[in-house]
Order: structure tokens, then C-alpha cells, then sequence
């Protein structure tokens, strides 16, 4: 067992773990955090996502110890159901989910993709989910969120 | 009872419900069974019929107990208004429903319908789901049948509309104004003269109850004075999902909790020989090994170090026999013994119709199993103490997973609790029921409430898949391309299935902890059909469908024989979003292409020429509309769209387990033609489904089932070797990406206000393989008779 001290959605969480914990379950078990799930537990699908200064990482491959003292942002550290991140936002207008248990994926990949490049093509949008899965196929509502996002962004 | 730490969303909701009833001074069964509450009692015109006669519907296919039919005995009645309602004293209304939100929108709907009915602001109305300590008994959440049981004149709608008339009839003694003078709006009864004259709901009752049948008369609102239901109604859920802050079954934490995983057998069908407790006891966190006959489970402190002992424990199983090869395994169908024979329809003169007929065609197709794979892993939590369990499960259906529960753990069925928590998307039976199993095991072993989310290999090797099918079609036609036969013999292997009241061992985890599946049956040869049910969509759309006298079908073709043969399956199968439905439609809508080419007719106008029913044509016409479709035969004699790529279109319809829902899709595709490479590039689709209650909601679950449909026609097929599935993870099950080159996907919405409400979650992607398929012929002449229509396929039929 380590000690850690956790950067998670702009709070400091400090917590004795085996260092060897991926990710996701300390966000899940040890925080209580809701926004990232497992979906495979082998980095293939995204239901994990969460940001690590500020990059996308798929919490269910990477152990505490390699986060460390980063900071960590899961999708409800986005925004708030009051308060939602403007492209929380255009998931909720375009209302782009079925079940919505891909969403952390989805929706922090996209965020990121938006910040790094504003102008981001049809092609840059479907390149960056194209490790993203939704079986629920909301694919076409959530082009067009990220679409609506984008505009609003850029105002 | 112990309910998790945080706040939840529902079950939240189901305790501020349960507190407000503790208020009043009596529990929600009490409520229900009218022990000591007072009593408000009204008299009804008109004779009183049980909610049941109203239920019983045929040739629909319902799932036994949609309608509350089959209710276990202790269930809230169906028949009575305050199974589905109480309002409060403070005008706030509480509806209880065994109907579940899966992600499909259900709950805003009929959050949607409840206001409407009851003419409440539909932020008034508390919608519960499926809990078996308050909710009535309607089965299982499938089958498209959750808009039939509860949007038409029974259950929860017809509860709705009588509690209406019976406010009204109360407001019209306080009032002291003749009911037809009254009006019912906002939570008031109101003189439709005078508005200042006007009593409210919580007044009226007072925080007493109904103590009323169900009125299967009871006047519903017309679609034409809808102010809520019909409107494209934003779900409430949005916004927690898009924020990580909803509360899934995945995220259920109770005091105390550990953790489970369960360790699988070594090949399917293999025995437990031994297991090595002293291999793992040492481990950190380490509380138990679970073993009863082939289960075996253990439980740790954390997750992680459940996980680490479950991969570090020594477990020895016996050699299994070997699984039919994969690469022969459908003619390996078509020859297995013993079969169980089903005739849906058999006019007796097919063969001497074929035998006369100006051409016979003929054609063989091939659907593989398909799994759900629902992008979260099952997870579930129970907490099985002493005598008493409660389960908090993403299963589909509360009341079965209690029974059947209840026999696996050896304790008395109303001694258990199964609360409802939203799981991933199932799209049928995923892991949800089985996991529920494994989570009380291994709770019951240890005495604590135990969480336990399988892994992605657990879920996607051991669940229940779509069924696997082999069609053969054969028809024949007339001297001027009619058809005038349709002949339909199907194999498809069948195990297990949902474990219903009776069966824990159609899941995994039964079986494994030694209770059988529902038996294989044999039958041949199959009885003649008495009843006509198209549940299946084995009859085609095209024939007449005549059983017992009567025409029940969608077509003109009178010459018709439709014959399954089930066999015994190697895996666990069972309901996969439009089960049978979706390979049968396959095949019906591929063949349907075919004859149309082999006469050189336009598939719309050779399909609408065969065609009867009118909510059928509607949607043709309706698809082939917006697409601007032109008449002309396949293949598509302009295919060549650009240098070394061809086009072509494709159509496909179905009505719905024969009247429960109505679409069309048309599908436009390029493919590059030295690679095989298939895109689609628009998809049109007619949807059908009565009148509209959420028109966004029909457009999501639409294109949702248009794209679904897409995945498992390209791309989804469950492979194995000579002992184990090796479809394990989303490398060995091919998924279209949210990235994939996503085609634009039109909705046309029928609305048919005058019409009962249908199913609308599996008819958009019944049709979609047909469509494809048709598609691909079109722009290349060639026909592929096998899902997946894979980029190998393709290539494979363009080279030969």
C-alpha cells in the first residue's frame, strides 16, 4: 500500500492504495465517481475515459501509480447538470444518448479533439471516435452535439 | 432493507413514494390492499370487466405477462388504479410501473402518458419502476411490447383514464356542478364556465386512495387534444447522463459492500474437478471462494484484489466434448436430430403450386449467432441476509429475476426484494440476469452485500445469443411473375432463453449452480397451426396468412408454408433486439429482391403489387417518397458512380410480428471494387407505430435500430473453436465505432392517432440486412446470402 495524493476534478483526495489499482477503480470504488465505467477493462472501447492533464486516458489500463500527482478531470468534473460543459450542453439539446453509459468516452474524446484543433473536419471528428464504441448507435445525435459544440465554442 | 449510501436517483424516488405512504400511516402494500387506509369509493356506469378479459390479445407475441396476466400473486393487481397511482395531498402523483427504462426512452414517455391521461404538469408526476415491493407485475421489458401493454386501454393508461373520471365525478359532488360541465386541467377540477370555481386532486383525495378497478371503458384523451404525449419531450434523464452524474446499477454502493468475480468454466460444457483454496486465502483482501457444483466465485474487499484472486486461483475442469465445427456448423444445423417442429402457416397445396408453377426460385440464408454485448459489462449488487435478500439489477424483468432468485438461494420468493437499477443498454437478455445470480451467491456465502461486475469475456462468452438461423425460400411463379407460392423452412438452434418464473438455469449462472434449462421438446412432424401468430416474422409480409378461417397476414399470396425446425444449441441463446424477426425479415426481404430481379420488375412496385396490408404499403410508399425512389428493376444498369466504385439502393419492409409496428428502409451504398469496401451513404426509413407519444424519442430509437442493424449486418458474428467462443472482447466482435463513416440516417414518422400504440424499439432494425443486402445486388448484381456481409464477402461475390 502507497500513499496518494489525488488531483481529481480540482479536489485533493488523499488515499492509501495498492499502487497497482488501475485507475478506474479508485475514481469508482474509492471516490465514488460515477462519470467513468468499465466497459472492457482492455482500453477498447472508451466508457472509462477520463483527462489526465488535460489528454484523454482510458482509466481501466493505467494504474494509480502512473497518474500520480496529475490532474484528473472524469466527465463530472466537466460540468454539472445546473451548469454542463457547452458540449455537455449539446448532448443534452441534440439529446444524444440512448442507455448513456458510453458517455465519458464520447464526450471527453470529442472535448479534447475541439480544445487542440477548433476547425476540426468531419474527418478529424470521425478519426478521434474511431476508437469509441456506442452500442446503443446514438452515432448520428452525437455528430451533431459535437457539431453544435463546436459552433458555440467558437463563439 | 438497506439502501445505498448515496443519493440515487430512483431509488430515491421510490423512498420519498414509500415515505410519503409511511406518512399517511400505512406501508405501499398496505396501500395497495386497502388494510386500514381510508377509502374513497365511487360508482362506475357500466359493468366493471377484469383488466385480464381486456388482455388477453392475440397473434401479437406478447411476452407472458406484458399485459400483467400472469402476475405473481402477490403483485399489485393490474386491475386496480392504485397498483399505477396515488396521488398526494399535495397534488404530487406517484405512478408505478413494471415497464423499465433500458435506455429506450420508456420512462419519459410514460412519464409523458400519466401527465396527459391525468392531466397533470408533467413535473408533477414521480414515475416508479419495477421494484418488486411496489410495482405491479408485467413480465419483462421486451419484445416491443411496453407501448401495447401500458399506451392502450389497460394497465397504466387505463388506470390513468379511470382515476380521471373519478376525480371528476368527485369534483363534481364537491362542486356540486354536473360532470359535464366539468373539466379536468393542471391538477384541478374546474367549471368550464367559471373558472374560479374548481377544487384540486390533492384536495379531492385528500391522501386517501382510489379503492378502484381499472376501467377498461374508461374514455382515453384523443390524440387530437394531446398537449403533452406527442410532443417531442426532452428525457429527463439527459441531463445526468451527459454530466457522469447518473446513478447506473454500475454505481449502486451499499455500507459494507465487497466484491465479487466469478470464475467460468474452462470450456463449455466442461465440470468442475477442483479448486485450490490455498492458492489465493493469502491474498490481500481476500474474504472467500464461492463454490456450488460448477459455480465457483470468489469475494475480496476491493474490486482489484477480487479481480487478482480470481486470476491467481487454481480451478481444474474436466475435458469437454467438442463444439460442432464453426466452419460447417449451419449445414451442421440443417442435419441435427431431434428436431422441434413448428408450422406457423400451411395451405397444403405448396407443392403442388411449385410443381405447376411457369419458375420456381429458390434461395438459402445464413444469420449467425449475434450477441448483445452491451458496451457495460452485467453488474449487479445484492445483499442476502439470513432469510431476506434485496438485489438492486439491471435485469428486464424484476418479478422473474425474484422467483427464479428465489429457488437459486432457497428462500421464499416474497422474501426477496429486486430493485430495478438501469443497467447499460441490453437490447434483450445480456449478462443482467445472470449477474444478478452470481451477485446473491456469493452474497449469500458471506453474509454481506457483494457487487459484482463481470468482465468483458464473461459477458460476451457466456451470454444468451441471438439465434443462429438457415432459411431456405422457394416460390413460385405465374406466366406473368406473380408469385403464387411461398414455401419457408427454417432451422435454428435454441437453449436456455429467459430464466421466466421457473428456469435460473436458461442463464449461465443457473446452470452452473445446478438447475437445468427449459427442456428441449422434440416434435415432428410439426401440428397444423390453429392460431396465427407471426411472432417470429416467419410468414412473410407477402402471404395471406390463413389460419382457422380467417386471413390474417399482410399479402396476397395464398399458396404458403412456413416450417422451423428447432435444434439443440451449444451456447445459451435467447432474445436479441427483434429475435428470429430480424434473420427471418433477412431472409424474406433478400428473397422478396431476388424474384423481383428474376422478372425484371422494380422492387417497390413488385413488393406493393404482393401486398395487403395497408400500414405495410403506407411505409413503402412513405420510404420510397422521401428517397425520391425510381422505378426500375436491379441490378442498377448506371452502378459505376466513379472510377473503380459502384452504387446501388436497396429496400426492405416487415410488419412487425405481423401487426405490431410497420417500416421500410431504403439504403444507398457504394463499394469500391477491388477492395470490396462498402459504404453506406443514406438511409431512409418509414416507421410505423401508431400514434406518437415522443416523436424525438421514435426518431432516436429509429436511427439507433437503423445503425444497430448496420453493425450486426457488416460486421457482428460470433466465432468459436473446438472448446471455447473466441468472440471475447471488441477485437474478436466487430462493433461499427461511434467514428465509423456514419451514413445520414432520415426518419419519415407515419403517425396514426387513430390506431392502438405498437412496439417501436425493434422495427427500424428488422429490416436493415434486407435493405444492405438488396443494396449490394443492386449496384454489383451479385447476391450475398450471409450475414455478415463482411468487406471478404463482398470482395469474395464481386470476384465470383
Amino acid at each position: 500500500m502507497s500513499l496518494f495524493s489525488l488531483k481529481v476534478n480540482g479536489q485533493t483526495h488523499n488515499l492509501d492504495l495498492d499502487p497497482t489499482t488501475p485507475l478506474l477503480y479508485v475514481l469508482s470504488d474509492d471516490l465514488g465517481l460515477r462519470g467513468p465505467k468499465f466497459g472492457c477493462g482492455l482500453g477498447q472501447c472508451g466508457a472509462c475515459t477520463v483527462l489526465v492533464d488535460g489528454g484523454t486516458v482510458r482509466s481501466c489500463r493505467h494504474s494509480v501509480s502512473e497518474v500520480g500527482n496529475k490532474s484528473i478531470t472524469t466527465l463530472e468534473g466537466l460540468g454539472t447538470p445546473e451548469k454542463p460543459h457547452p458540449i455537455q450542453k449539446a448532448f443534452i439539446d441534440e439529446q444524444a444518448a440512448q442507455c448513456g453509459y458510453c458517455l465519458s468516452g464520447v464526450i471527453l474524446t470529442a472535448n479534447v479533439l475541439l480544445e487542440r484543433n477548433p476547425n476540426a473536419s468531419e474527418k478529424d471528428i470521425q478519426e478521434a471516435l474511431s476508437h469509441i464504441l456506442c452500442r446503443c448507435f446514438t452515432h448520428t445525435r452525437m455528430l451533431r452535439a459535437i457539431e453544435r459544440a463546436q459552433k458555440e465554442m467558437a463563439r | 432493507m438497506k439502501t445505498p449510501s448515496s443519493t440515487i436517483t430512483e431509488q430515491s424516488m421510490a423512498q420519498r413514494a414509500a415515505e410519503a405512504l409511511d406518512r399517511a400511516g400505512f406501508s405501499r402494500r398496505d396501500f395497495i390492499k386497502g388494510a386500514g387506509a381510508l377509502i374513497v369509493t365511487f360508482t362506475m356506469e357500466g359493468a366493471v370487466r377484469t383488466v385480464d378479459a381486456q388482455q388477453a390479445r392475440g397473434g401479437g407475441g406478447a411476452p407472458a405477462g406484458a399485459f400483467g396476466e400472469n402476475a405473481a400473486p402477490d403483485s399489485p393487481p393490474a386491475n386496480q388504479v392504485d397498483s399505477w397511482l396515488a396521488i398526494g395531498s399535495d397534488g404530487k402523483v406517484t405512478a408505478y410501473t413494471g415497464k423499465e427504462e433500458l435506455g429506450q426512452g420508456m420512462s419519459t414517455a410514460q412519464t409523458q402518458l400519466v401527465a396527459e391521461e391525468l392531466c397533470v404538469p408533467l413535473n408533477r408526476v414521480n414515475l416508479i419502476m419495477a421494484d418488486t415491493s411496489m410495482c405491479p407485475d408485467q413480465g419483462v421489458t421486451s419484445g416491443s411490447q411496453s407501448h401495447p401493454a401500458n399506451f392502450n386501454n389497460r394497465n397504466l393508461a387505463g388506470a390513468c383514464a379511470t382515476a380521471r373520471a373519478a376525480l371528476l365525478q368527485l369534483g363534481s359532488t364537491q362542486l356540486n356542478i354536473p360532470v359535464g360541465d366539468l373539466v379536468a386541467e393542471n391538477g384541478t377540477i374546474r367549471s368550464k364556465a367559471d373558472a374560479t370555481k374548481k377544487v384540486s386532486y390533492g384536495e379531492l383525495l385528500a391522501g386517501k386512495k382510489f379503492n378502484l378497478k381499472v376501467d377498461p371503458t374508461a374514455k382515453r384523451k384523443p390524440a387530437s387534444e394531446w398537449t403533452v404525449m406527442g410532443k417531442p419531450i426532452g428525457r429527463p434523464d439527459m441531463a445526468e447522463m451527459a454530466t457522469g452524474t447518473f446513478e447506473y446499477a454500475h454505481n449502486v454502493r451499499v455500507p459494507g459492500m465487497l466484491h465479487g468475480m466469478v470464475i467460468r468454466p474452462g470450456a463449455v460444457g466442461a465440470n468442475l474437478v477442483s479448486v485450490n483454496e490455498d492458492s489465493v486465502n493469502k491474498m490481500p483482501g481476500f474474504v472467500k471462494v464461492v463454490v456450488k457444483k460448477n459455480f465457483v466465485g470468489v469475494v475480496a474487499e476491493k474490486k482489484w484484489q477480487a479481480m487478482q484472486i480470481a486470476n491467481q486461483l487454481e480451478v481444474k475442469w474436466s475435458p469437454a466434448p467438442e463444439l460442432p465445427k464453426f466452419d460447417t456448423f449451419y449445414d451442421h444445423l440443417r442435419n441435427q436430430k431431434p428436431t422441434r417442429d413448428t408450422l406457423s402457416v400451411n395451405s397444403k397445396d405448396v407443392d403442388d403450386k411449385l410443381a405447376s408453377a411457369a419458375r420456381v426460385v429458390k434461395a438459402t440464408y445464413h444469420h449467425p449467432y449475434q450477441m448483445h454485448g452491451s458496451i457495460g459489462s452485467s453488474c449487479a449488487v445484492a445483499d442476502v441476509q439470513g432469510d431476506k435478500a434485496t438485489v438492486w439489477s439491471p435485469t428486464q424483468g424484476v418479478w422473474h429475476q425474484r422467483a427464479t432468485l428465489a429457488m437459486l438461494l432457497g428462500l421464499k420468493p416474497e422474501n426477496v426484494r429486486v430493485i430495478f437499477k438501469r443497467g447499460s443498454g441490453c437490447y434483450g437478455i445480456n449478462g443482467a440476469d445472470t449477474v444478478t445470480y452470481d451477485a446473491a451467491l456469493l452474497s449469500q456465502a458471506v453474509g454481506k452485500p457483494v457487487r459484482i461486475q463481470l468482465t468483458r469475456r464473461e459477458e460476451m462468452a457466456w451470454e444468451n445469443y441471438g439465434f443462429a438461423f438457415v432459411i431456405d425460400e422457394r416460390a413460385g411463379l405465374d406466366a406473368q411473375g406473380n408469385i403464387v407460392a411461398w414455401d419457408h423452412e427454417a432451422w435454428s438452434p435454441v437453449l436456455g432463453n429467459r430464466p421466466v418464473y421457473s428456469y435460473p438455469g436458461n442463464v449461465i449462472t443457473g446452470f452452473l449452480a445446478g438447475f437445468e434449462p427449459e427442456e428441449f421438446r422434440p416434435r415432428s412432424p410439426a401440428p397444423e397451426p390453429t392460431n396465427f401468430s407471426n411472432n417470429a416474422n416467419s410468414v412473410p409480409s407477402y402471404v395471406v396468412g390463413h389460419v382457422g378461417g380467417v386471413d390474417h397476414g399482410a399479402g396476397t399470396v395464398k399458396s404458403e408454408r412456413v416450417l422451423l425446425h428447432n435444434v439443440v444449441s451449444p451456447f445459451w441463446t435467447g432474445p436479441l433486439r427483434s429475435p428470429q424477426r430480424l434473420q427471418n425479415t433477412f431472409a424474406h426481404e433478400s428473397f422478396m429482391d431476388e424474384i423481383a430481379a428474376s422478372v425484371k420488375a422494380d422492387p417497390v412496385e413488385y413488393r406493393l403489387r404482393h401486398l395487403s396490408e395497408e400500414r405495410v404499403i403506407d411505409v413503402v410508399k412513405a420510404a420510397a417518397k422521401e428517397y425520391n425512389w425510381d422505378a426500375r428493376p436491379s441490378p442498377n444498369p448506371r452502378a459505376a458512380s466513379r472510377p473503380g466504385f459502384v452504387t446501388g439502393r436497396g429496400i426492405s419492409c416487415v410488419a412487425y410480428e405481423g401487426d405490431n409496428g410497420y417500416s421500410a428502409m431504403i439504403a444507398e451504398i457504394e463499394i469500391e471494387k477491388a477492395t470490396g469496401k462498402l459504404t453506406v451513404k443514406r438511409i431512409v426509413v418509414a416507421i410505423d407505430a401508431g400514434p406518437i407519444s415522443n416523436p424525438d424519442g421514435l426518431r432516436n430509437q429509429s436511427e439507433g435500430g437503423a445503425l444497430q442493424g448496420l453493425s450486426r449486418a457488416l460486421g457482428e458474428e460470433v466465432t468459436w473453436d473446438d472448446h471455447n467462443v473466441t468472440s471475447i472482447d471488441w477485437n474478436t466482435y466487430h462493433s461499427l465505432p461511434v467514428g465509423f463513416a456514419v451514413p445520414k440516417v432520415e426518419v419519415v414518422l407515419v403517425n396514426r392517432p387513430d390506431k392502438e400504440a405498437t412496439g417501436a424499439g425493434e422495427t427500424a432494425i428488422t429490416v436493415v440486412a434486407g435493405a444492405i443486402g438488396n443494396a449490394i445486388f443492386d449496384a454489383t448484381g451479385a447476391r450475398i446470402r450471409q450475414v455478415p456481409f463482411t468487406q471478404d464477402r463482398i470482395k469474395a461475390a464481386l470476384a465470383g
